[in-house]
């Protein structure tokens, strides 16, 4: 069964976010979907300061079976990406909500309309397992 | 719902993640593919490899029949256990399967072919066995093992009965045991990671068995992400995309393979294969070490002086770490530089020699 923590909000396309009071939001993908795409090997973050559109690509999570996209929940600013993630991908696989985080960004929208709470993924999870 | 192997139990009570794999529910691994290819790499790890196709070809005329169907040479065959490994082709010159032969005796060889082929392979088979009156015999009934890495021939001999033992021991690389008095035992010192270690086709029963042993032994089960990873770096084509019908073994890397001799031996696509030889080979398959960071994957575009190629397997090699791959390029291109478009840049690559990594030790420089 995946960890789902209760604090976070989340995406049809497996993104987890941790909104923060100042505005800003801490980005990475669920334990589900580390889970699906197994062993990381290697993570593209974005640079800071780009400006993103909520659903654009902004980073690529390859793990040995394939590349996927990881899209940015909320349109905002890059304030940082997980350069850490270059040397250890591994990371995203052994602690996703945690030091497997892939970017921070200044929100440009602080209504996070569209997001799922951690009931509203686990129901998701479930009736795409289905 | 899938086909299952006799040990498909097995394999999700041991943590195997189920995919489908050919019409079959397969382990992909078992947690961690990475983890997984370093056994094989450093000590031994165990396949369950029931899904392939295993047929006994018996009859007179077998021989024949393998000098005609196979576009390796059958009479560098002689003797009993030796392996060869060889293309079957269409009269196009088109590679219908790769598969490995079995000598057993002059009215008996046994033909190990791929899993997701086996229909029109078992097709072909029949049509061009007729005339030779061999009998094609798949034998689905057996189930398949292999056991990989430095310290996998031990722990396999350690299990089996006496006799065998005594004969799987003295066995050389490419040769296999038919052992038929304690219920048909097939061990053959062959394998698809670059690894020694055993093949073994053996009944459903027995192999269920000597899985557990194994694994109270400690061997690793290996599912078939690490699988493809090892054999990549072995340097050892995949069929279906290193080379297939719409490609020929002179573009595939497999030249090698290709019995010309005797020149009145004529086998099936022979013609074809002339042909091609004598206007030139467009394209030759080339193994990629990328430089940077990122992964080379399948259709990727690779970018040489003499004209634009294309990836046909391509991952992560956790014993370089770094992106390995095999790719098809016009003929023409010389020297070890290219490029590869990954999502949208060019990236700098080098082609190298084959294998990546042998009996556990990288052989290309990084």
């Amino acid at each position: 069964m995946s960890n789902i923590p209760a604090d976070l909000k989340y995406t049809r396309s497996h993104e987890w976010l941790r909104l923060n009071t100042d505005g800003t939001a801490v980005i990475g993908i669920t334990d589900h979907a580390q889970d699906q795409l197994g062993d990381m090997v290697y993570v593209e973050v974005p640079d800071t300061g780009r400006s993103l559109a909520a659903g654009e690509a902004c980073a690529v999570v390859e793990s040995v079976k394939a590349a996927s996209d990881v899209y940015a929940p909320l349109a905002g600013e890059v304030l940082e990406g997980n350069a850490s993630l270059a040397d250890a991908p591994e990371a995203v696989n052994q602690d996703p909500y945690g030091s497997g985080w892939l970017l921070k960004l200044k929100l440009s929208d602080d209504n996070p309309a569209g997001l799922m709470d951690a009931a509203a993924y686990t129901a998701f999870l479930a009736s795409e397992e289905q | 719902m899938g086909q299952r192997t006799p040990l498909y139990d097995r394999h999700v009570r041991m943590g195997g993640k189920i995919i489908d794999f050919a019409g079959w529910e397969m382990p992909i691994h078992y947690g961690s593919q990475i983890e997984e290819h370093h056994a094989v790499r450093r000590a031994a790890g165990m396949f369950d490899v029931s899904h392939m196709t295993v047929v006994d070809l018996t009859g007179d005329r077998a021989r024949a029949f393998l000098r005609k169907l196979l576009a390796n040479n059958i009479d560098r065959v002689q003797a009993p256990g030796k392996a060869l490994y060889s293309c079957m082709l269409d009269e196009q010159g088109g590679v219908i399967d790769d598969v490995i032969v079995y000598f057993v005796r002059e009215d008996f060889f046994r033909l190990v072919a791929n899993a997701g082929t086996r229909d029109k392979d078992l097709a072909w088979l029949r049509q061009q066995a007729r005339p030779f009156d061999v009998d094609v015999r798949p034998r689905p009934e057996l189930a398949m093992i292999a056991v990989q890495g430095p310290t996998a021939r031990g722990l396999v001999l350690d299990l089996l009965e006496t006799n065998l033992r005594t004969t799987a021991a003295l066995l050389e690389p490419f040769f296999a045991v038919l052992e038929a008095e304690n219920g048909e035992w097939f061990v053959s010192r062959t394998g698809y990671t670059g690894e020694d270690g055993f093949e073994i086709i053996l009944p459903v029963a027995d192999a269920v068995q000597l899985w557990d042993r194994l694994a109270e032994r400690g061997v690793r089960p290996i599912g078939l992400g690490a699988r493809d990873t090892l054999r990549l770096e072995a340097g050892m084509n995949l069929y279906g995309s290193d080379m297939s019908e719409a490609t020929t073994p002179l573009e595939s890397g497999l030249g090698w393979t290709v019995g010309w001799e005797p020149p009145d031996r004529d086998f099936i696509g022979r013609a074809a294969l002339e042909k091609q030889r004598a206007a030139g080979v467009p394209a030759k398959l080339v193994a990629l070490v990328l430089e940077g960071k990122g992964v080379l994957r399948n259709h990727q575009t690779v970018m040489t002086a003499a004209g634009a190629g294309e990836i046909t397997s391509g991952s992560f090699s956790p014993t370089l770490g770094r992106s390995i791959a095999r790719a098809r390029i016009p003929a023409a291109a010389t020297g070890e530089r290219c490029e590869v478009e990954i999502r949208g840049r060019l990236e700098p690559a080098r082609i190298v020699k084959l294998p990546f990594v042998r009996r556990g030790e990288i052989m290309v420089s990084l």
